[in-house]
């Protein structure tokens, strides 16, 4: 019993994350209609410049707190910088390309991004300083650290907060009508490429914030670390149903529970014959399972064959 | 229709038309050079290269392969390199001290491929319904799992001997004549990289001509149909979902073919060669050469594989000679350069380097083709 709690707590505080990031992918694929594959590298490059600006503040006196607070706020505007450099470059002169030129693109940045920041950074992992307040707490048993109460709750009040955004401001109505109809969007003079500019700097900046959440709940930060994160987050949003914001909140939240349940129980399932390291295997499996029964994902909507 | 009178075009451009003698001196001065490039490349470059020459002969196999699933039917694979892994880890398991099977080559190579030919079926039968993307996250996965399971496969009961991987696989014999020894023919030294060219060439040449009399066939055409409609093809009589699966297989055969040739050339193979940036590289190689036209995917394997290689030889250097001192790693900056380059190549040529004749078209100037594409971008963004 208490391992099964244990298991949905490290669940729920894994699918936070994965659901920011996957949002992310989610927003750029509702307007576009493009995977975004450097999506998971943003989400590298926010924690490393979040480790930066920590690691400059960390001696100069001021609280903890407001030294992450202000890593938290770099980061994310670098972030938000970089997602808009990263459409104007790569996607912007390629939206009435063929559907997979901007694909390839995407990988190109992804590697582009990557060796900068093993440039930049190196190679070595680094530690993340521990700057909240990480006493354990006892709950029924399981262990739960403030730190990932944390996480969980910031991860709620930032969706909360986007689906405000996207459904009762002005410009998510904008969003919403580039991403139902561009040119009909367009008529009725909202301006495209400003809304498209604004969703990838908001999925970007929650791409900051998720990587300072994984490094803050790990202790690590790594240059490699947005790739496998970037993959989860990708197939949660393609699990709730992609261009969907509720599905991907869903989606993510599902998948870390399904990896850490799966990752804490397939060991006793199949008689100790598969271990652990099978947690990936049994993420993609439930993918796939899920594809085939609801091909457009779980709150994604029927999308009639296209003529 | 206007296909019909197009595609030959192709085939001239890479056989030449054997009425012309034009065509016939072109043809055989390729010949010749592709005989001789084994030894000019080691005599100006060294014996390393001839390695990745052969390396890159792989991958234009491997690039062709999945461009009949790419290019030619439009549906975008991720985990392709699932299919290299099967052949070659088939291979592996019974030509080596493994299993102590050493079964030959004859055997093992078709077995390996039909081996991929099943799982292609396997992974297309229950995912062909999935529309674009869904269907690319649901290979991606494929792929991984499959990885994974490579992996991890060495306990309770080691199969695959985990991430170590296999070593001393037996080399390619054809009769009594291994590849993997040097011999003297007609008074010509040829070393085991020399041997292994040439039998490349043969099947990478073999494939470039089944996938051109394909593209030519009914399921070219029926393919083709699919990538460009769905709908209408299939209102046109085609069974769409056995051509789709038609294409993964034949796909995934190539793919197994190659990973065996792989495995014996290697003679070690590991989980490591077969992740998801190889699988990437693939489809980068497909997309940039230019989708659904067999030279531009040619080029676009070969460069994919000799540009990083090139870099890696130039980026060390060129910093000594510039700056006096190694100022990046090279490592770091061959991969940033190459990176740079998929990007600009992109922008400057978005329909690839070489892109296929029905391509060209769609992307003329030509005001109503024009405006066609234009709405099914936004029909796409939907």
């Amino acid at each position: 019993m208490e391992t099964l709690l244990q298991q949905i707590i490290n669940g729920l505080v894994q699918g936070s994350v994965y659901a920011l990031v996957a949002l992310g992918y989610t927003m750029v694929y509702g307007i576009l209609g493009l995977i975004n594959f450097a999506h998971g590298e943003v989400v590298m490059v926010g924690a490393m410049v979040a480790l930066s600006a920590i690691m400059l503040l960390i001696n100069s006196g001021l609280p903890p707190l407001l030294v992450l607070l202000a890593g938290m706020i770099v980061a994310a505007t670098a972030c938000m910088a970089l997602g808009y450099a990263i459409e104007r470059v790569a996607y912007r002169p390629l939206r009435n390309a063929p559907r997979l030129a901007p694909l390839i693109t995407a990988i190109g940045v992804s590697i582009v991004l990557q060796n900068l920041a093993m440039i930049i950074w190196g190679r070595e992992y680094h530690a993340f300083p521990q700057l909240l307040p990480n006493s354990p707490h006892m709950l029924a048993g399981a262990v739960i650290n403030e730190v990932q109460i944390i996480i969980v709750l910031a991860a709620l009040a930032v969706m909360a907060g986007l689906l405000v955004l996207v459904h009762r401001t002005r410009l998510g109505r904008a969003m919403r009508a580039v991403a139902e109809n561009p040119a009909a969007a367009a008529l009725m003079g909202v301006d495209i490429n400003a809304v498209i500019s604004v969703t990838f700097m908001t999925g970007s900046a929650l791409a900051a914030l998720a990587g300072i959440m994984v490094s803050a709940n790990y202790g690590i930060v790594h240059y490699y670390m947005g790739a496998i994160l970037g993959l989860k987050a990708f197939t949660a949003a393609v699990l709730g149903g992609i261009g969907n914001l509720r599905g991907a909140m869903l989606g993510g939240v599902l998948l870390g529970l399904i990896e850490s349940l799966g990752a804490g129980y397939i060991g006793d399932l199949s008689g100790g014959f598969f271990g652990s390291h099978y947690q990936d295997v049994f993420a993609f499996f439930v993918l796939i399972a899920v594809l085939i029964f609801r091909p457009s994902g779980l709150l994604g909507e029927r999308v009639a064959e296209r003529a | 229709m206007m296909n019909k009178k197009q595609k030959p075009m192709i085939q001239e451009m890479i056989f030449g038309n054997p009425s012309s003698r034009k065509a016939w001196f072109v043809f055989a001065a390729l010949a010749v050079a592709l005989l001789l490039l084994p030894f000019a490349t080691e005599a100006l470059l060294g014996r390393g290269w001839v390695r990745i020459v052969d390396f890159a002969l792989l991958y234009i196999m491997l690039a062709l392969g999945l461009n009949i699933v790419v290019g030619y039917a439009g549906l975008l694979d991720l985990g392709y390199i699932a299919f290299f892994a099967v052949g070659a880890y088939c291979y592996a398991l019974l030509g080596s001290p493994q299993f102590g099977l050493h079964l030959p080559f004859w055997v093992v190579l078709p077995l390996g491929a039909l081996l991929a030919c099943a799982f292609g079926v396997l992974l297309g039968a229950p995912t062909l319904r999935l529309r674009g993307d869904y269907l690319a996250i649901v290979t991606l996965g494929f792929g991984e799992i499959i990885r994974i399971f490579l992996n991890n496969l060495n306990a309770p009961v080691n199969i695959t001997n985990g991430p170590q991987g296999i070593n001393m696989i037996d080399p390619i014999r054809i009769g009594g004549f291994s590849l993997s020894g040097t011999h003297e023919l007609f008074g010509i030294t040829f070393s085991p990289v020399h041997l292994y060219y040439y039998l490349f060439l043969c099947v990478t040449l073999l494939v470039i001509f089944v996938s051109l009399r394909l593209e030519d066939s009914r399921i070219g055409r029926a393919w083709m149909a699919i990538r460009e409609d769905e709908v209408a093809a299939s209102a046109m009589g085609i069974n769409t979902r056995d051509i789709k699966l038609l294409a993964f297989a034949m796909g995934a055969t190539f793919g197994g073919a190659a990973g065996g040739l792989f495995a014996g050339f290697q003679g070690f193979i590991s989980p490591e060669s077969f992740g998801l940036t190889e699988s990437v590289m693939v489809v980068c190689m497909v997309v940039l050469g230019g989708m659904g036209n067999i030279g531009g995917v040619v080029l676009g394997g070969a460069l994919l594989v000799l540009l990083p290689e090139a870099l890696r030889n130039g980026a060390g250097p060129a910093q000594q000679a510039l700056f006096g001192k190694t100022l990046i790693d090279p490592e770091s900056l061959r991969m940033l350069m190459f990176g740079l380059a998929l990007v600009l190549v992109m922008l400057w040529r978005p329909a690839g380097l070489w892109p296929s004749t029905q391509r060209r078209r769609e992307l003329s100037p030509d005001a109503e083709v024009a405006h066609q594409e234009q709405e099914s971008v936004y029909d796409a963004a939907k």
